[in-house]
């Protein structure tokens, strides 16, 4: 298992110092980030660029020394600052699959794959048929048992993405580092490779760190994933959860897309919540945590959970109308634009449903589609 | 504690010796130059004497100051239009004969600034030149030509440049985006908006630092000035330190007041191109990458360019080196005719061969040549990876460090190191190694220049995947970074290799009886006024070079690892 405990890293390394003030006129790329791997679960690290993902993966591998903070996997100490404990990242013994693949370009396949067994420690080296055999296995694994020969650069860009994973997997590493690995190839080819790389974790039983800016990416491959902002983490959850329960307003707008609505808790009875908006009244479900009555929340709810028809249907909750702006047909779904005075809502449906703009509908939402997200 | 651990680990030690070796090599010659300059008559405190005597009353300084930044402005500014202009020709248009254009590149590296000024005085002499007496005197019954002018030393100076100017900006045009020129394009702007609103303003940086380079080569230049200013009494900053060196008494003093003069001046220049390139940081138009541009069609004026090239290559490159071998055939020069045709001899080879220096000196040539070339590419491959690779502090100023011989000019630095070496008690002074240290120090820019090219073109995620990989430093230096910039630092070896072989301006300052090179083996020719033994040697010395570059393109076939596929 892998913990990380308050990571903070600042690039502008002596403007603390300099000011002879306290560490807070620093600029933190990541500031205070605290999180746990456990042992084979894919963790992805997803967010904007710039948010810190990286220089978080970065300072896992070694290959950025942390301003402050702790990392720990089992028992070993990666890094603590108050111990000035530091492991280079060669002696961490993890595997690490980047952006630009990193494949050595003066080196055959084959070479590039057995390097990592090569530089070990001569303790631990492996003989050279042992050698061989390995970096067999794992080239069958991810299916370049045929070009072993070859020179490195004479690969299309899935193989080569293929090649910097089996390289990382040729040591069988306690922890797979894996930064924006999908992002160099094209749709069709990261769709294939997202499942690939998932069925190779799952069957291998990687433990892995998986940097991202791609939502349904990190939705569909992440066992949890841990939602980054400006250097900090602002949810961690399964896909399911972060999807349907985002815990701040900018989780809720960075995956997927939803309707927000400003609103006041009107009431609470159990689990119903009734909130006030401007443009009317709704019920939630809270399940985990009800608000108090008088606070000001945000309301969230997804297009797919607006359900649209031309009839009203009367003694259902939640029920408002309006009138359709704009539909857009995007092949598998179809996007409705309602006005309810100047509020737009925007519903996702099936493609059978097409109603011409400037049609009087009604819509309802579900309580339990009602989430509703703290306002700081 | 842990400072004193890291330090003494490997690579601790070997940025460290990096740090002293490149400080040692830029600093300690200019610390004895200025004090030794600056030092009164008695040996006891600061004088300005030396200045007095070098640019007072009598010394005519005003006329050396002029003739120095015309000579070099004027060769800088040929360089720059004429090689900017065959880029262009080159990687934009559909221009004939592309090949031709790199034949004429490898000038400057074949064919060193002595032979090429030697060669310049056969054609361009006013009374025996061939140009004068067979062109211009039968065409026209004038002599307009004269070599010993300034005007014929930027002529000189600025064709042997060019090549450099024309490769420097080749690459600036391959390493540029065509996509920002299509977009200005398709912005509605026609070609000729094009070329001065984005084409331009994006290759200044390139511009400016190559003009830069050709005015400081100027601004040093001893051979052109030498051979053909010191005839009619021009004189520049480096052949009036030669002149007072050569001198009796010798005054040290006042070579060290040129000396300093030559380069404040130059390093003015550094500090004028660094503040034109000022706002132009931003953009990067480098990506490493080579990109094929859509070359502009000529059309008709497509012969004509085809004529001009090949105009240019006969008169820069056959010329020259036809001139050179004719004269090396003759007993005494004269310009061809049935008589001059008639007398040709192989005399002057059989003297080259006679003379009791035929083997020792291109032996020392060599030897210092492979010794430089090795010492320089090894040591810059480690400080190029400390400034760009670690956050060492103090980087910034070892590059900079490794930079600064290259506005130190070759007299000036031989001059310099003499003043070190003659009061140091290490027996350095009158052997090879005194030559081998001027040329290490003078062409440490040069081979910074290769290495971190080398080093920068290479992502640095290829050695953090090694270091992952468990790779330790010296592992990653030896199997995954020299390797990959190996063809790098093969092409700086070859180049520093084959200029040291041309290297004149120091070397005459420092060599001592017996330990000749080729270089002031020619030199010396050129004094008893023995110019055919001189073409002779000159001939031999261009086969000589020719195979070493052609070896050198060999092995760098061999060894391009990703090779430069846009060649």
């Amino acid at each position: 298992m892998l913990t990380v405990e308050s990571l903070k890293k600042s690039y502008d390394e002596t403007a603390g110092r300099k000011a002879g003030r306290h560490d807070d006129t620093r600029t933190y790329a990541v500031g205070g980030v605290d999180f746990e791997v456990h042992d084979g679960e894919l963790f992805t690290l997803l967010g904007p660029s710039g948010c810190g993902k990286t220089t978080t993966l970065r300072s896992i591998a070694g290959l950025e020394r942390p301003t402050s903070g702790r990392v720990t996997l089992g028992g070993r100490v990666l890094f603590d600052a108050a111990q000035g404990v530091n492991m280079r990242a060669s002696r961490r013994g993890f595997g690490m699959v980047f952006q630009s693949y990193a494949i050595w370009p003066h080196m055959s396949v084959f070479k590039n794959v057995s390097f990592p067994l090569e530089v070990m420690p001569r303790a631990k080296r492996p003989g050279r048929k042992e050698i061989e055999e390995r970096v067999g296995q794992v080239l069958d694994v991810t299916e370049l048992g045929s070009y072993a020969s070859r020179p490195a650069t004479k690969l299309s860009g899935g193989q080569q993405q293929r090649l910097a994973l089996a390289r990382a997997l040729v040591t069988h590493p306690e922890l797979m580092l894996l930064d924006e690995p999908l992002s160099n190839l094209d749709a069709k080819l990261r769709e294939t490779m997202r499942f690939e790389l998932k069925r190779l974790q799952r069957e291998l039983h990687l433990t892995a760190i998986y940097v991202t800016h791609d939502q349904s990416e990190a939705l569909v491959m992440s066992s949890r994933i841990a939602v980054m902002n400006q250097g900090r983490i602002e949810q961690i959850g399964k896909p399911r959860e972060i999807y349907t329960k985002p815990a701040t307003r900018f989780v809720a707008e960075f995956i997927g897309t939803s309707n927000f609505l400003e609103g006041t808790v009107a009431s609470v009875h159990g689990q119903e919540v009734q909130v006030d908006t401007e443009h009317g009244r709704l019920v939630a479900h809270e399940v985990d945590k009800a608000p108090a009555v008088g606070e000001s929340v945000l309301v969230s709810i997804r297009p797919e959970c607006v359900d649209l028809s031309r009839q009203p249907r009367g003694n259902v909750p939640n029920e408002w109308s309006g009138k359709v702006l704009t539909r857009a047909f995007m092949g598998d779904v179809v996007d409705h634009i309602v006005g309810v005075g100047k509020l737009e809502i925007r519903n996702r449906s099936n493609p059978n449903l097409s109603i011409p703009p400037g049609t009087e509908v009604h819509f309802s939402i579900a309580p339990d589609k009602v989430t509703l997200v703290p306002v700081d | 504690m842990r400072i004193v651990r890291s330090l003494l680990s490997f690579q601790g030690l070997l940025v460290g010796g990096a740090v002293v070796i490149v400080g040692y090599l830029a600093i300690v010659p200019l610390g004895y130059l200025i004090h030794d300059t600056f030092l009164s008559s008695d040996g006891t405190g600061v004088s300005f004497g030396a200045f007095s005597r070098a640019y007072g009353g009598n010394a005519q300084a005003g006329d050396m100051l002029l003739n120095s930044m015309w000579f070099a402005l004027g060769s800088a500014a040929l360089a720059l239009v004429l090689g900017t202009t065959l880029a262009y020709v080159q990687v934009r248009t559909d221009t004939p004969f592309k090949g031709l254009f790199f034949a004429a590149s490898l000038v400057p590296l074949i064919v060193p600034g002595i032979l090429y000024a030697t060669s310049w005085i056969f054609l361009g002499d006013p009374s025996t030149g061939i140009l004068n007496s067979l062109v211009f005197e039968p065409l026209f019954g004038a002599t307009p030509i004269n070599i010993y002018s300034v005007w014929g030393m930027i002529w000189v100076q600025g064709l042997h440049l060019a090549p450099v100017a024309f490769l420097l900006m080749v690459a600036a045009f391959r390493a540029m985006d065509p996509s920002l020129e299509e977009s200005a394009a398709m912005s509605g702007a026609n070609r000729l908006t094009v070329l001065r609103r984005v084409t331009v303003p994006l290759l200044r940086p390139a511009m400016i630092s190559a003009a830069l380079l050709m005015f400081v080569q100027s601004l040093e230049s001893f051979e052109v000035p030498g051979l053909l200013g010191l005839q009619n009494g021009i004189y520049v900053f480096t052949s009036r330190i030669y002149f007072v060196l050569r001198a009796y008494p010798v005054d040290y003093g006042a070579a060290g007041a040129y000396a300093i003069g030559l380069l404040l001046i130059a390093a003015a220049g550094v500090l004028l191109s660094s503040w034109l390139q000022r706002s132009s940081r931003n953009f990067q138009t480098v990506t490493g990458k080579a990109f094929r541009p859509r070359p502009v069609e000529l059309g008709r004026a497509r012969p004509f360019v085809g004529v001009a090239v090949i105009l240019y290559f006969l008169i820069t490159v056959v010329l020259p080196v036809a001139v050179l071998v004719y004269a090396s055939l003759l007993k005494y020069y004269a310009a061809p005719s049935r008589k001059a045709l008639s007398s040709m001899t192989l005399d002057n080879y059989r003297a080259v061969l006679d003379m009791p220096l035929a083997f020792t000196a291109p032996k020392n040539s060599l030897l210092l040549g492979v010794g430089a070339a090795t010492a320089v590419m090894v040591l810059t491959a480690v400080v190029s990876w400390v400034v760009l690779r670690t956050k060492a502090p103090g980087r910034r100023l070892l590059d900079l460090l490794a930079f600064t011989p290259i506005v130190i000019p070759g007299l000036v630095l031989g001059l310099a190191l003499s003043f070190v070496y003659l009061r140091m008690p290490l027996p350095i002074y009158g052997t090879l190694l005194i030559l081998l240290i001027s040329y290490c120090t003078r062409y440490l820019p040069y081979g910074m220049r290769y290495s971190s090219a080398a080093m920068a073109q290479m992502s640095p995620e290829l050695e953090e995947s090694a270091h992952v990989s468990g790779a330790s430093w010296f592992q990653t230096f030896r199997r995954v970074l020299l390797p990959l910039m190996s063809s790098g630092i093969l092409a700086g070896w070859v180049y520093i290799l084959v200029v040291s072989f041309r290297e004149l301006s120091s070397t005459i300052l420092l060599y001592s009886p017996g330990k000749e090179v080729l270089s002031v083996l020619i030199w010396e020719q050129f004094e008893n006024g023995q110019f055919t033994t001189l073409a002779a040697l000159g001939v031999l010395m261009v086969l000589l070079l020719v195979l070493l570059v052609s070896i050198a393109y060999r092995l760098g076939a061999r060894f391009g690892l990703q090779g430069d596929s846009a060649n």
